[in-house]
């Protein structure tokens, strides 16, 4: 480990640039790296983005005068009369913007759905008569709406009868809850079939199922870390990695997102000078990444890491929660797009979420690795095990996927992710919209910047029946606010061309298209979908 | 657009949304591009946009102008005040232009053409 290995470091140099550029490839299907785009808008975006921002919070700054002095109804909680003496319970100002940007526009956010989440799904409508303070139902529901949000990759969230009869057998054979957890007598034995499967499915010697994907980063972190270990993480992680993080009391150091040359600076640096005043070796060093990014779309360089790990003897946490399943030759993951070997990442860690259509989340790795957090994860110890029914779902999904349910059903799901990713990439691209992330990777986020085209756009796609999430300020940068598509192999080529279309023409009214690269012909989207 | 459309032709052949798809009418096909009407902005058959008069250009403009500053999200009457703070201090910009530019540019030109003919010219005669 570290200890025996930072006195022999310090007495030689060691050149900075331990990768090389230039390594042939080894296979056709393989890559050695991932090609992120993050292109930049022109500086004007930029500028009306902050004059936005700016704007709305001086008219935020007059709305809570106004709410102070009691000119305007405060719909906000407040204390009581008798307690407005006392230290304040509801801090007002770090309210502040969700008080007067997000309650202004949160029509586009929480819109409860009545059907299935497939490739089309149905929406209530709500209208609100207080500008968004308060909602109600008309009583109607709009139909057939294009679902682009859900995290659907390979479109196992379906109700056909038949693929689902095995999940409704076991309903009928296990009920519906488990009522204990699985290390008292919640252990059921399809528990342990689906570990060997997902063990299977990786290439690794064991795994652990949890009945959440959240609580799996957040409850296993402190179990593998604690004082006197350092954490790298990535700057863009999500944030059951953070929470897991903080949670464990380990120093946190964060590297530039997908920045090799700040990882290594950072790794150089700590095994160099140790833990923080008394110099002494860290106990571990784990490096956090996550397969594929859900804001930015971009993949990791997993390559790159894993000589990097080698080198300084670190371990590495991979959390592939929306790319396994989904990107790879035959859906494994990262870890097969780049032809690694799974047995070098040290904890691979993943959700049964996004491409399995259920719940929940795994940890796989070494066995004796598994066999610790057993018996030391808060989440294995006290948290109720996962149902039986939802483990049958990821039984039948990743048995269709591997392909031993006899058919070749899984493998066409992944090939006709894999053509939709391509095609919707490229037509916008092509469309002149400035999307960021890597070519394979099938989230897709559009950039739009500016807070009231975000609001505009999530509305008018609605009125042209497409669902579609955006994100805004705090969970993006302020000035990359991004409305982010979620393909799934269940969208046929025509969904996706409707889409296109309604783009196309949202874009223009909207001015959405800043891409400045040089792009083709615009291409008619409704014939069909040739490619040119 | 008749029945022939790939749309139609192309709806029998997933029958797991034939569910969905039933719902959206046997009549003709319901996706806009073949429906030939749109919500908003007029487009043309390659979906450029295309405005029929002055007015829906200048309320296209407008709601350009809403967009980029913020004020879409706004209540009216707050929108309301923007505006007529900005129409206010553009007219002020626009007034104190219109009176004092002309003057400001004839005494510019007066001085540098006196550097350049060498001739002192008297202040009175500059007011005149």
């Amino acid at each position: 480990m570290v200890q025996n290995s930072s006195t022999t470091l310090l007495s030689r140099p060691i050149p900075l640039l331990l990768i090389e550029k230039n390594v042939p490839q080894t296979d056709v299907s393989s890559r050695q790296f991932s090609h992120d785009t993050f292109e930049q808008p022109p500086m004007y975006v930029a500028v009306m983005t902050y004059l936005g921002y700016g704007i709305v919070t001086l008219f935020g700054y007059l709305r809570d005068f106004l709410r102070a002095v009691g000119l305007e109804k405060c719909h906000v909680a407040q204390e009581r009369e008798e307690q407005k003496d006392f230290t304040p319970l509801y801090q007002d100002f770090e309210n502040f913007y969700t008080r007067n940007l997000y309650m202004r526009v949160r029509d586009n956010w929480n819109r409860p759905i009545c059907s299935l989440p497939g490739p089309i799904f149905d929406l209530i409508e709500r209208v609100s008569d207080d500008y968004n303070w308060t909602f109600r139902f008309t009583g109607k529901t709009i139909h057939n709406v294009i679902n682009m949000g859900s995290y659907n990759y390979l479109g196992f969230a379906e109700n056909n009868e038949d693929f689902l009869k095995t999940v409704a057998d076991k309903l009928r054979q296990y009920g519906a809850g488990v009522c204990s957890t699985r290390q008292e007598i919640g252990n059921l034995k399809i528990h342990e079939e689906l570990e060997q499967l997902v063990a299977d499915f990786i290439g690794v010697e064991s795994s652990m199922i949890f009945g959440m994907g959240f609580a799996t980063n957040s409850m296993n972190i402190p179990a593998l870390v604690g004082k006197g270990c350092l954490i790298v993480s990535d700057e863009l992680n999500h944030t059951s990695l953070i929470l897991g993080a903080r949670l464990s009391g380990a120093t946190i150091r964060v590297f530039k997102h997908n920045n090799m040359h700040s990882l290594e600076k950072l790794l150089r640096e700590a095994v160099c000078s140790g833990q923080p005043r008394t110099h002494r070796p860290w106990k571990k060093i784990l490096i956090m990444v996550e397969g594929i990014y859900s804001m930015e779309g971009s993949v990791v360089r997993l390559p790159e890491i894993i000589a990097l790990k080698k080198k300084y003897k670190a371990y590495l946490y991979l959390d592939e929660a929306h790319s396994i399943g989904a990107v790879g030759p035959s859906g494994r993951g990262v870890t097969e797009l780049f032809n690694v070997n799974p047995a070098d990442v040290d904890v691979m860690m993943g959700t049964f979420t996004k491409s399995f259509g259920a719940a929940g989340g795994y940890i796989a790795g070494r066995k004796e690795l598994v066999e610790y957090l057993r018996s030391h994860s808060h989440s294995a110890v006290y948290a109720s095990a996962m149902s039986p029914a939802i483990t049958e779902q990821v039984m039948r999904a990743m048995k269709c996927i591997m392909g031993k349910d006899g058919t070749t059903e899984g493998i066409r799901r992944i090939r006709q992710l894999a053509e939709n990713t391509r095609y919707f990439r490229a037509k916008l691209k092509d469309m002149g919209f400035i999307i960021y992330g890597d070519d394979d990777s099938p989230v897709v986020p559009v950039l739009l910047y500016m807070p009231g085209k975000v609001v505009a756009f999530a509305r008018e796609m609605l009125k042209r029946k497409i669902g579609v999430v955006v994100v805004g300020f705090p969970a993006t940068p302020i000035t990359e606010a991004r409305a982010r598509f979620c393909l799934s192999a269940s969208h046929t080529r025509e969904i996706l061309d409707e889409v296109l279309q309604q783009m196309n023409e949202v874009g223009d009214l909207l001015c959405l298209k800043f891409s400045r690269r040089k792009r083709s012909a615009f291409p008619d989207a409704c014939k069909g979908g040739q490619l040119m | 657009m008749s029945a022939e459309c790939i749309h139609m032709r192309e709806r029998g052949v997933d029958w797991r949304y034939r569910k969905q798809r039933s719902s959206r009418g046997d009549a003709g096909c319901s996706w806009s591009c073949c429906r030939g009407d749109n919500q908003g902005v007029p487009t043309d058959r390659a979906g450029r946009m295309s405005f029929k008069n002055m007015r829906e250009y200048l309320a296209w403009l407008y709601y350009q102008y809403l967009l980029i500053t913020g004020i879409y999200v706004l209540e009216p009457w707050e929108k309301s005040i923007f505006n007529s703070v900005l129409f206010s201090a553009i007219a002020m910009v626009v007034y104190t232009s219109y009176v004092f530019v002309p003057i400001h540019v004839h005494l510019a030109l007066e001085f540098f053409s006196e550097i350049i003919d060498g001739q002192p010219e008297s202040a009175m005669a500059l007011m005149n």
